[in-house]
């Protein structure tokens, strides 16, 4: 229970966080009136209302609500591998659009990605790599016209 | 029905049965049923992802091909959840505890059929409410100013906030996140770019498809990813004969069915409280009621019955004070309402009556959309279940890939990938900390409307917040918002759990 309530101590601070920068910003806007309200009167009352609601969740007891029939079971630590090659694929494909063309920004990108389970080999991520690759070069490129070339410089 | 009333539906019909609408009516269900088989993808995601797509469509076809997603996964989700014991659709999650038991007894194909039958049912009330009330609602609401309006988001914001799942306070936090994020870009009255850093792309706002894929498509796989209990349906093999229910068991199933229809019913005008909640209170009323509770969580039919209908009638009931109020009241909504507004379309009670070619044309296509998800859940249920086997570690690298694709297409930068990866990996913090990341989607779509609604409130009365109060409907509304805030302080007080509070994992 001790660990949960810390949980509601970060969660109430993390609100806290964003609801004062988003005052401190919203300020610098122009405030106006509340006859005619500037651009800043908005965001500077969210901004506050957040910081409230924050500290009140820091204070307030931890969640008893424990899922019931969740497949959520609580991560137990870190999972590098997963989030290392969700992030990488992701970030792979943008580099790989920007200057290398939508065939290997789409393999790269689920390539990466299946490695992160750590029940996939590098065959089978292979395979499903190329299969996505080819229907997605087949669709998005041929079939919708989107606008990255299929490799770049040819 | 008055008469105007059904030559709108004849119309509404005329509109979804020309081919091309019939077309994407097919594939929004499909593409709906098919996410609602495959384990941990989420509606949120594929209505997404497909979002973009609908930028070149006229807005018909792009309002009912979204909305297929939404109730064509609700059948798939009963597939999952009855056969895998995984709730894979929150809504569903509750027809694991009888579904699950019924498979297990070799009744999962009755179960099925079961389902089908409350689904058709629960649906077609559902439907019948929104042609009737959705006009009447919206008859009413076309009087209404700018701080009726505005109190009116204000309750609908409240109500997702602290109706939905988790704790009440992180809902408000939540919501209040979203409207920030809403302000993003450049302010339509003074011209100002607020909280833009400076970046160009951010001019325009935040992307609707980067922010929903990023919290629901890419923090999910973050939580997901070596997480996920491999699925063992192999040796389920199920065939459309064997999904016929018999006599006594349809008799047995009909009260519940009709039970669970109007508890979806009501619960679907409550803003905040979408199908998961009503599949809840459903199952807990025919638990209540039922003469032989201790049956229930052994293979009950009516525990399979009863939450079915009422998650399908209250999924198209939800599409009410969407499309009466312009207030949606769940993040798949919510969406459904952004896909509108990027059409050029203004939300609000004025919608039926301007475009009564999309409000009736979406109703007909309800009637075919859900007589196609029949036909295509019965005699293809062997299909189905075979895609219950894909394993997780195919499923999210191919839809990293499709949900990279669909950010990229929904503005043509690749600057909103990036943005997309950055609202996941803050997703994930949220989701970490107990945050429940669907209202961040309300008020994100209903941010910028509020606003100008506040501001223009605000300056017709010179300024003087007491306009809010000496409207009576504002004040009404006002009021019951307190209302909402007081049953959450009781129920906080009391210690009991509240209500409707559900400790539920993914999102509608």
């Amino acid at each position: 229970m001790i660990a949960r309530r810390r949980s509601n101590y970060y969660a109430g601070g993390l609100v806290v966080l964003i609801g004062l920068s988003a005052a401190l910003i919203g300020a610098t806007y122009d405030i106006g009136s509340l006859t005619a309200m500037g651009s800043g009167f908005f965001p500077a009352l969210l901004g506050i209302l957040m910081v409230i609601v924050g500290i009140m969740i820091a204070f307030s007891p931890a969640d008893e609500a424990a899922p019931a029939l969740m497949h959520d079971a609580p991560r137990r630590g870190a999972d590098w591998r997963g989030w290392g090659a969700i992030l990488t694929g992701g970030v792979l494909f943008i580099v790989l659009a920007q200057y290398a063309g939508l065939l290997p920004a789409a393999f790269a990108c689920v390539f990466v990605t299946a490695l992160g389970d750590r029940q996939s080999s590098w065959k089978q991520a292979a395979v499903l790599a190329t299969a996505i690759t080819v229907f997605g070069v087949l669709l998005f490129a041929y079939g919708l016209q989107i606008p990255i070339p299929i490799l770049r410089g040819f | 029905m008055n008469m105007i009333g059904f030559t709108d539906l004849v119309h509404g019909f005329g509109v979804a049965l020309e081919p091309h609408n019939l077309m994407w009516c097919f594939i929004g269900v499909f593409v709906g049923n098919l996410v609602g088989v495959l384990p941990g993808m989420g509606v949120l995601s594929a209505i997404s992802i497909l979002l973009p797509l609908t930028f070149g469509m006229k807005p018909v076809a792009a309002v009912l091909m979204l909305a297929g997603i939404y109730y064509g996964a609700q059948y798939g989700g009963a597939i999952c959840s009855i056969l895998l014991n995984l709730p894979c659709h929150p809504p569903h999650a509750v027809t694991c505890l009888d579904g699950y038991p019924m498979t297990k007894q070799g009744r999962g194909g009755t179960a099925l059929g079961i389902t089908i039958l409350a689904a058709m049912f629960g649906a077609a009330f559902g439907i019948i409410e929104m042609i009737f009330l959705a006009p009447y609602i919206a008859s009413i609401a076309f009087s209404f100013g700018a701080p009726e309006i505005c109190s009116l988001m204000l309750l609908g914001l409240l109500a997702g906030a602290t109706l939905a799942k988790g704790s009440p306070l992180k809902g408000v936090a939540m919501t209040l996140l979203g409207l920030i994020l809403g302000i993003v870009g450049t302010d339509v009255n003074t011209g100002t770019e607020r909280f833009t850093f400076g970046i160009l792309d951010l001019a325009d706002g935040v992307e609707l498809v980067a922010l929903s894929l990023g919290l629901f498509g890419i923090a999910e796989f973050l939580k997901s990813v070596n997480n996920v209990a491999p699925t063992a349906a192999g040796k389920v093999a199920l065939r459309a004969r064997d999904m016929r229910p018999s006599w006594a068991e349809i008799k047995q199933a009909a009260p519940p069915i009709l039970r669970g229809t109007l508890v979806g019913s009501l619960c679907s005008l409550i803003p905040g409280t979408g199908p998961t909640i009503a599949s809840f209170v459903a199952y807990a009323t025919e638990k209540k009621i039922s003469k032989h509770p201790e049956k229930f969580g052994h293979g009950a039919i009516e525990g399979v019955a009863s939450p079915e209908a009422s998650t399908h009638s209250s999924v198209q009931g939800d599409f009410i004070p969407t499309m009466s109020l312009g207030i949606p009241g769940d993040a798949v909504m919510a969406l459904i309402l952004g896909a509108l507004i990027i059409q050029g379309i203004t939300p609000g009670p004025q919608l039926i009556v301007e475009h009564a070619d999309i409000f009736w044309g979406l109703i007909a296509s309800f009637w075919i959309g859900n007589l196609i998800l029949v036909f295509l859940n019965v005699p293809m249920i062997g299909v189905w279940v075979k895609l219950l086997t894909v394993p997780y570690r195919y499923l999210f690298p191919s839809a990293m890939f499709f949900i990279c694709i669909g950010v990229f297409s929904a503005k043509n930068t690749l600057f909103d990938v990036g943005l997309t990866l950055v609202f996941g990996m803050f997703g994930y913090l949220l989701i970490s900390l107990r945050f429940e990341p669907a209202p961040i989607l309300l008020g994100f779509v209903l941010g910028p409307r509020f606003e100008d609604n506040f501001r223009r409130s605000l300056l017709l009365s010179r300024g003087h917040l007491s306009t809010f109060i000496e409207r009576p409907i504002s004040a009404l509304f006002l009021f019951l918002c307190l209302v909402l805030i007081g049953l959450q302080i009781y129920a906080r007080l009391s210690k009991a759990k509240p209500p409707v509070r559900i400790a539920t994992t993914s999102f509608e």
